[in-house]
């Protein structure tokens, strides 16, 4: 997770995003080539609409890759190739099943997918165009809370919410089906990112001590509460454990990111497990699920017509047809599994392009979420670091629980894979993530005003991020050598390449050093400019 | 807040690698056992959706793969599906296979290790790998003759040649349409299958080959030739044939048919005997020949084993001694526990027919492969001899009688000799109708073609009334008719 370039070199050519350029082109083998195999093998030619539906995707990602020259042009390179990867994956599989007649592949739709993307592709980089820096989201922390608790409960509502499969977790708008959770989920993380970088220090540290854990106070938690307790009560109202777990992990990960307390994950983890032992106890259908996720291969399981394990075990039959290196596009049979083209497209992945081909997925996925978490390390700002974290997190999460649904490392869930799996709100709301993720990037990346220490006229730029105080979130910045002071130029001149280094480190961990000057959350040593020897340590500050 | 940034990373780390080591599991160290669980239809998958060879008879295909537009590619079709089912059988998701297409499936999937030339020649030019065409020994004519003649009766007809062993005909009624299972509707299919498997009738079973009967006096046949062939006796020797014959060791009586005597005179030649089927006579005879020498001359005909025609056989049963005197009587006019399929029926008429040597019975003439070579042919060879050249025409004037003058007149063909035996089985409680057999062959003197005949339970006639020379003959003629009119 080191970042070996300067974050803050002032460079002041634009980077030219030829790695992204050439990673695209990749990209866009991967999916239109699947694209042509598939067609050739079930076929024997090429699809008929082959050259206009790979232009439409290359002219999307050329025009996705043109917003980020213009707009956001230190963003990360890697991020869009993957996306577009995966995407194109996906849409070659959805129509390899649709066009495979069998009956249950009949509601697979590549068009109506492919339309999809590129809504949700225009949509994020129209987001991406007109929201030039990501901190203004945090203004409406709270409209985002109301936003993200409306969303949620929308299914609930009679004649608007529909329940498909047992869960209430889908909505009907004008004869569009519309899983509200997936938008939901970005902004309950702006909400969190919004209302912790502000609150962190205060649920931290103000809280008593009960047996060894420094619990927060109440008031301070109150909003999180709310919002977590309201999520969860709803979704066990609309009985979907996979977007109940979703929240939850978002929520536990954001405030330990926020709080660095441990005690308190090993507190929440230890209340969703009796929660979901309970829940297991309780609820016949919960139960079920489990005995199906220890016992898939059991004939009592198996032959059970309503909630047995035929779908998971036709997945692992599939997968391991697939074998190291698939039956190949459209060589498979991956359409015997039920809602292959949705909650299954994984294994029906895996039977064609075979473990090669999802340890390949599963390296993307690991690439964007990665990416995220770098962005979050870099940038500046507090609001920043936790939002990008937050949504790398949480699209992790849902990888992790899909997939070890399909694998059975947890029980399975009706989460969908992202980018891959048919469903226009999956990928309208994970391209939004994609935006926000590379917002944030470029921020992160973007030469500052910063000043770098020996510049001339640092003092003048002083108090936009070095001094005392930062434009964002008010936090004092320590490791600097004296807030609203000017740093002593240090001994060799100011050559960029050392005068860099300090203001990189202390800005990426000022964020944790805490208003009031504690350093237990972080090393002091960090703060250490070897280049300066004469800096003072962080915190020493009142 | 980046220590616990990196830390969430760290955690995401774990979480894919768990992702890749449960995919790998399933993939690579499980894989096998999924991939030989009997629930994974992927093996059926991969059979269904090749173009499986024909079946032909005469030809035309009488099962066939069509190309259809959906998830199997191949759809098998079945143009005459009731009147050929006892030999083609079925091609079944739900059910399976059953018959040639279970007993052929290697050379009609395309693969047999023969056909390794083939496969090596799809690979090189990427053609898709197509079955083998099966070619039956059948003759349309004479199963169209046969299926005609039994009507809607329930039972069973066999025809073979007699020097081949070749199957001519072979029906069995009830029957079934092998397209209601073939069809890739498998709710459909699987009603199907229920309501035949459930049924009464009993349509699934073969009654030809997999059905055993009591054999009635058509066992006959086989006493005769032990006792010819024991040297004691000819075609022309005078053998005891009492109105009641009361076997030693049990009080009970064995009868005529309607309870006449066979002669004024009480005793007959065994040609007469044979003629008017008279049981006092051969029961008498089976007593004095002794349970032995029956088993041997029954096995000898093929009894106690079975055949794969290419699909197996039931096998037919003549019990082992020592077996009570009472019993080696009834034993010997086909009755007590002596059990035989049609197919063993007719092999004992065309044992006769090809001078005593009876010959191994096949339906499976050819196989050719895509490119029309003949990769298999089945070769006509013999179980052994069963009677000498000399017991098999003093035989065969003998059957000459029963249809000129006997029990089998109906069998009679205008301008051709026709040799035959009929049978009139009681069976379960004797209060039931009798099954009734034909069994016999034409011409006598140049045989073409040897056949049996079993309707169960008197056919249409229906009561005790019934017997083998007013109900089964008459198909049996036509059958043979067919054959001898090509």
């Amino acid at each position: 997770m080191t970042v070996d370039e300067p974050a803050v070199t002032p460079r002041q050519r634009r980077p030219l995003r030829l790695a992204e350029v050439f990673l695209l082109l990749l990209a866009l083998a991967g999916g239109i080539g699947g694209y042509a195999m598939v067609g050739t093998s079930i076929r024997g030619e090429l699809p008929d609409s082959f050259w206009g539906s790979s232009a439409l995707l290359a002219a999307t990602a050329l025009v996705a890759h043109i917003v980020l020259r213009l707009r956001a042009p230190w963003s990360d390179q890697v991020i869009l190739p993957a996306v577009v990867l995966l995407n194109g994956i996906g849409l070659s599989m959805i129509w390899r099943l649709e066009i495979s007649g069998s009956p249950g592949m009949a509601p697979a739709d590549a068009v109506g997918n492919m339309t999809a993307s590129l809504l949700g592709a225009s949509v994020a980089f129209t987001l991406l165009w007109l929201l030039r820096d990501h901190r203004w989201l945090r203004r409406y922390t709270y409209i985002f809370m109301l936003v993200g608790l409306l969303l949620v409960s929308l299914p609930l509502i009679p004649g608007l919410g529909q329940q498909i499969n047992g869960a209430r977790i889908w909505i009907t708008i004008g004869g569009f089906s519309l899983q509200p959770a997936e938008f939901a989920k970005i902004a309950l993380a702006v909400f969190f990112a919004g209302y912790l970088v502000v609150n962190r220090d205060t649920l931290a540290l103000a809280g008593p001590k009960v047996l060894g854990l420094h619990l927060p106070r109440l008031r301070d938690l109150g909003p999180i509460m709310l919002v977590w307790g309201v999520s969860l009560v709803i979704l066990v109202f609309q009985r979907d454990l996979g977007t109940s777990l979703l929240f939850f992990g978002l929520f536990v990960a954001m405030l330990y990111q926020a709080t660095a307390r441990s005690s308190w994950i090993l507190l929440g983890m230890t209340l969703f497990a009796l929660g979901a032992f309970s829940a297991a106890q309780l609820f016949p259908h919960v139960g079920a699920r489990i005995d199906v996720w220890l016992h898939p291969l059991d004939a009592e399981q198996y032959d059970r017509e309503v909630g047995g394990s035929f779908q998971l075990v036709q997945g692992m039959f599939s997968m391991a047809n697939g074998g190291l290196f698939g039956t190949g596009w459209g060589e498979g049979r991956p359409f015997q599994i039920p809602y292959a083209y949705s909650d299954f497209i994984y294994a029906a992945l895996g039977e064609e392009l075979g473990l090669t081909g999802l340890a390949a997925v599963l390296l993307s996925y690991l690439l964007i979420v990665q990416r995220g978490f770098k962005a979050a390390l870099t940038v500046r700002d507090g609001f920043g670091k936790l939002l990008a974290a937050g949504l790398a997190f949480v699209m992790a999460l849902q990888i992790f629980v899909v997939v070890g649904g399909i694998t059975r490392i947890i029980p399975l869930t009706g989460l969908t894979l992202p980018f891959m799996a048919q469903g226009g709100s999956s990928l309208l709301a994970n391209w939004i993530v994609i935006a926000l993720l590379l917002r944030i990037s470029d921020s992160a990346r973007r030469p500052s005003d910063l000043p770098v220490r020996g510049q001339v006229g640092a003092a003048e730029r002083e108090p936009v991020l070095v001094g005392g105080t930062s434009a964002d979130d008010g936090t004092p910045v320590a490791g600097t050598p004296s807030a609203g002071g000017t740093p002593p130029p240090p001994p060799d001149g100011g050559t960029p390449a050392a005068g860099n280094r300090l203001p990189r480190r202390s800005l990426t961990e000022r964020e944790s050093s805490g208003t009031t000057g504690a350093s237990g959350s972080s090393d002091p040593t960090e703060y250490i400019d070897p280049s300066t020897p004469e800096a003072p340590r962080g915190g020493d500050r009142p | 807040m980046n220590k616990t940034a990196r830390r969430l990373a760290s955690i995401v780390m774990v979480m894919f690698l768990a992702l890749l080591v449960s995919t790998t599991w399933i993939q690579f160290f499980a894989a096998e056992s999924l991939n030989n669980d009997p629930r994974n239809a992927r093996t059926l998958y991969e059979q269904f959706g090749t173009d499986r060879g024909p079946i032909v008879v005469g030809g035309e295909a009488v099962a066939d793969s069509v190309p259809v537009d959906d998830e199997w590619n191949y759809q098998r079709e079945y143009a005459q599906g009731r009147l050929y089912a006892p030999l083609t059988g079925y091609y079944s998701l739900v059910s399976g296979t059953s018959g040639i297409e279970r007993a052929e499936n290697d050379f009609l999937a395309g693969s047999a290790d023969a056909l390794w030339a083939d496969r090596l020649q799809n690979l090189l030019t990427g053609s898709d790998p197509q079955g083998s065409a099966v070619e039956l020994t059948v003759n349309p004519a004479a199963q169209q003759a046969a299926w005609d003649a039994l009507g809607d009766q329930r039972g069973a007809v066999v025809a073979l040649e007699p020097s081949t062993g070749r199957i001519l005909a072979m029906v069995s009624k009830p029957t079934f349409d092998p397209n209601e299972l073939a069809t890739h509707d498998t709710k459909q299919a699987n009603d199907a299958y229920l309501a035949l498997s459930n049924s009464d009738d009993k349509p699934l079973n073969n009654r030809a080959t997999s059905e055993i009967y009591p054999p009635g006096s058509t066992f006959k046949l086989v006493t005769a030739a032990a006792a010819l062939e024991s040297g004691d006796y000819t075609a022309e020797s005078v053998v005891d044939a009492p109105e009641t014959y009361t076997p030693p060791g049990t009080n009970s009586a064995i009868r005529n048919y309607g309870g006449t005597s066979c002669s004024p005179s009480g005793e007959q030649t065994l040609a007469d005997a044979l003629r008017i089927s008279c049981n006092t006579a051969f029961a008498q005879l089976g007593v004095s020949l002794g349970d032995e020498a029956l088993q041997e001359q029954a096995e000898a005909f093929g009894f106690n084993e079975s055949f794969a025609v290419p699909f197996g056989t039931a096998a037919s049963v003549f019990p082992d001694p020592p077996i009570d005197p009472a019993f080696v009587a009834t034993s010997a006019i086909g009755q007590w526990d002596v059990r035989a399929t049609p197919l063993q029926i007719a092999m004992v008429s065309a044992g006769i027919a090809n001078d005593g040597e009876v010959m191994e019975p096949h339906s499976v003439a050819r196989v050719r492969d895509q490119n029309l070579d003949v990769v298999s042919e089945t070769r006509p060879s013999g179980l052994g001899r069963a009677v000498s050249a000399d017991t098999a025409q003093q035989l065969t004037e003998m059957m000459i009688g029963v249809v000129e003058g006997g029990s089998g007149t109906g069998a009679q063909i205008s301008g051709v000799t026709v040799a035959g035996k009929t049978g009139t089985a009681q069976h379960g409680t004797g209060s039931e109708p009798p099954h009734v057999w034909f069994t016999g062959f034409a011409p006598a003197d140049d045989p073409q073609v040897a056949v049996a005949v079993m309707v169960e339970d008197g056919g249409s006639i229906g009561t005790s009334e019934a017997t083998g020379g007013r109900v089964a003959a008459p198909i049996a003629r036509a059958v043979m008719e067919a054959v001898l009119n090509e």
